[in-house]
């Protein structure tokens, strides 16, 4: 080997204090960018906010200055339900993607942060557009049997809505990975029992979760998503029990609108954006942390 | 007119199927993912020689379609292969979000497209395929005229960086097109020159239009006839320079009259240069179950369609 070769990316160490403070100032930025444009999804991206602090600032191997669309050498991340893009934006930004000052044109004209995530403006850290739902397992997929034949070592990452386990393509995309054996990837699950219609048992029960992945020949694992030290200690065990012939699936209970009062324990606010009043309400459990956009 | 010779009787997917071969031989990027009709698409040679870059996706082929979209990242050339109502109209939405609006490099085969498919009826015989991949922006559409051009176009579109629809067919054909006629996408190939109608076609309707044109030349009519293998990008220069000359086209596809070749056309001439055309396509409807030969008869396909459809453009002309 080379000396002049590049040496390994590798993930941050953000202690945990650190990554609950980066949270704090996520959560400000969903509520602002959804304010902003008016519109937008904060429940759901308020939801995942631990997580995605905690891949993109301590789990994934993964340099933002290095970024291309192949991203060899790296973990990828795929963002299956796209309507959490808030929460998406604000980790690429905060974590080195693009200008933080960018997240001011959420869902703006001539945006490169469309309402659903695209690669079609040439966004970086987004591979795949989503949004129409089901279709970002199948190709996280892909993508890991690319790392596989390209004799690539680093995993694949993806995040589906529970009310998005519902598409069909999504059971046909778990069928496969177990069949082929597709053992460097971990798809998570927002499991907050929630849906823009309402609660996921009343739209459209999804039956004993656990049992469907795991009859579909996937490791199962079950996490606390709102719970920092849970979060790193279980994907911590996910990454562990990759390489063993089995994809990994973490179904992560969340509370939809988690970390203001006002958003919790309701569907409503799956894909509805604040008002100046309730902006400011929103804002006022969320003290800035590391400086506004 | 200059004579066709007639090399052999082959399918246009057996042309895909050692088109798809010799790519695994030369290029170790390209990838190759069906849906349960791996004999069906001829793709069991390039399966049996890299099973390693052969995916088997089972009769899901919404995931078959997502997975070629992710292999793409990481840079393979993925080529999937089912018929082409599967490939199609089955997974569009698939299709646009993962594969056209991303701007990823997935070729999609498609076989047993149009009538000739035959018995299994029209649940199978999609007629809206061309219409639906060339509305996508981004998407290359191609549909080569016999066996060998088959085995051409797949070469040809491994070399183009981004998504590609090729649509090839069931039954034996006749090989007929020059071996020595360079084929570049985008580049329509002009068969028979002549003054008095311009006869564009892809497919299968190529053979057909060639007949049609023999049958003109017995009644004194010189026809022009024009492979148009792509659809988009479609070759302008090819359709204008051509009308210009002749003055009256018409259109031969095996695809419902609305949104195909037909349109394409269609569309070139009201823009720059109005002038009569008609249009020999599937009126409208679904297809049934029946012998190709038997189908392209009764669906309006055959070559004296054309011949009549030609004397009326060029009646047009006024």
């Amino acid at each position: 080997m080379l000396m002049s070769e590049t040496a390994p990316v590798k993930a941050q160490d953000t202690p945990i204090d650190e990554l609950a403070r980066i949270c704090g100032q996520v959560r400000r930025d969903i509520v602002r960018m959804t304010h902003g444009a008016q519109s937008g999804h904060p429940g759901g991206s308020l939801g995942c906010t631990e997580f995605m602090v905690a891949l993109y600032f301590r789990i994934l191997q993964h340099d933002p200055a290095q970024w291309d669309m192949d991203g060899r050498g790296q973990d990828l991340f795929f963002l299956s339900n796209g309507h959490i893009s808030p929460v998406w934006y604000s980790v690429l930004a905060r974590s080195g993607y693009f200008p933080i000052k960018e997240l001011a044109t959420f869902r703006k004209l001539d945006s490169r942060l469309q309402g659903h995530p695209t690669t079609h403006e040439g966004l970086p850290g987004v591979r795949m557009a989503s949004g129409s739902l089901g279709q970002g397992l199948s190709v996280a997929i892909g993508a890991a049997l690319a790392k596989r034949l390209n004799g690539d070592d680093r995993l694949v990452y993806s995040l589906h809505g529970d009310g998005e386990l519902q598409e069909g393509q999504i059971w046909e995309a778990a069928m496969f990975a177990a069949a082929r054996k597709v053992e460097n990837l971990i798809a998570t699950v927002d499991w907050n029992g929630r849906q823009i219609d309402g609660d996921v048992d009343d739209v459209m029960p999804l039956g004993d979760l656990k049992a469907k992945w795991a009859s579909f020949g996937w490791d199962v694992l079950e996490m606390n998503g709102n719970d920092l030290a849970d979060v790193l200690r279980t994907m911590g065990n996910a990454h562990g029990r990759t390489g063993k012939g089995r994809p990994v699936v973490v179904l992560m209970h969340t509370e939809m609108g988690q970390g203001v009062d006002f958003m919790m324990g309701t569907h409503k606010w799956h894909g509805v954006a604040p008002n100046d009043e309730q902006a400011a309400r929103a804002l006022a459990q969320l003290p800035e942390t590391l400086g506004d956009y | 007119m200059p004579t066709f010779s007639v090399r052999a009787h082959k399918d246009t997917r057996s042309g895909f199927g050692a088109g798809l071969l010799a790519l695994g031989e030369a290029n170790n990027e390209v990838v190759a993912l069906c849906a349960d009709l791996t004999g069906s698409l001829k793709m069991d040679a390039f399966a049996q020689k890299f099973p390693d870059r052969f995916f088997q996706c089972g009769v899901a082929e919404a995931n078959m379609m997502g997975v070629a979209a992710g292999l793409t990242i990481g840079g393979k050339i993925p080529f999937t292969g089912t018929f082409a109502n599967f490939s199609t109209g089955r997974v569009y939405d698939q299709i646009r979000q993962s594969i056209a609006y991303t701007g990823k490099n997935v070729k999609i085969c498609a076989s047993h497209a149009g009538l000739t498919l035959g018995e299994d009826g029209a649940t199978h015989q999609i007629l809206e395929d061309i219409g639906l991949m060339r509305m996508l922006p981004g998407m290359t559409v191609v549909v080569p005229a016999d066996h060998d051009q088959t085995r051409q176009a797949t070469l040809a579109i491994a070399e183009i960086d981004g998504p590609v629809y090729l649509r090839f067919g069931r039954p034996k054909w006749p090989v007929f097109i020059p071996e020595d006629l360079p084929f570049t996408i985008g580049k329509a190939q002009t068969l028979v020159q002549g003054k008095d109608v311009s006869i564009f076609a892809c497919g299968h309707l190529v053979w057909q239009a060639l007949q049609a044109a023999e049958m003109l030349a017995q009644k004194g009519v010189h026809a022009e006839v024009i492979n148009m293998h792509t659809i988009k990008p479609l070759d302008v220069e090819a359709v204008l320079g051509s009308v210009g000359r002749t003055g009256c086209a018409v259109s031969c596809e095996e695809h419902n009259r609305y949104g195909g070749l037909g349109d394409s056309i269609a569309q070139v001439l009201a823009l720059h240069a109005p002038r009569p055309q008609e249009f020999v396509a599937v009126n409208d409807t679904f297809g049934e179950s029946g012998t190709p030969d038997q189908l392209l008869i009764k669906y309006g396909l055959a070559p004296s369609d054309i011949v009549s459809a030609a004397e009326r453009a060029i009646r047009r002309k006024g």
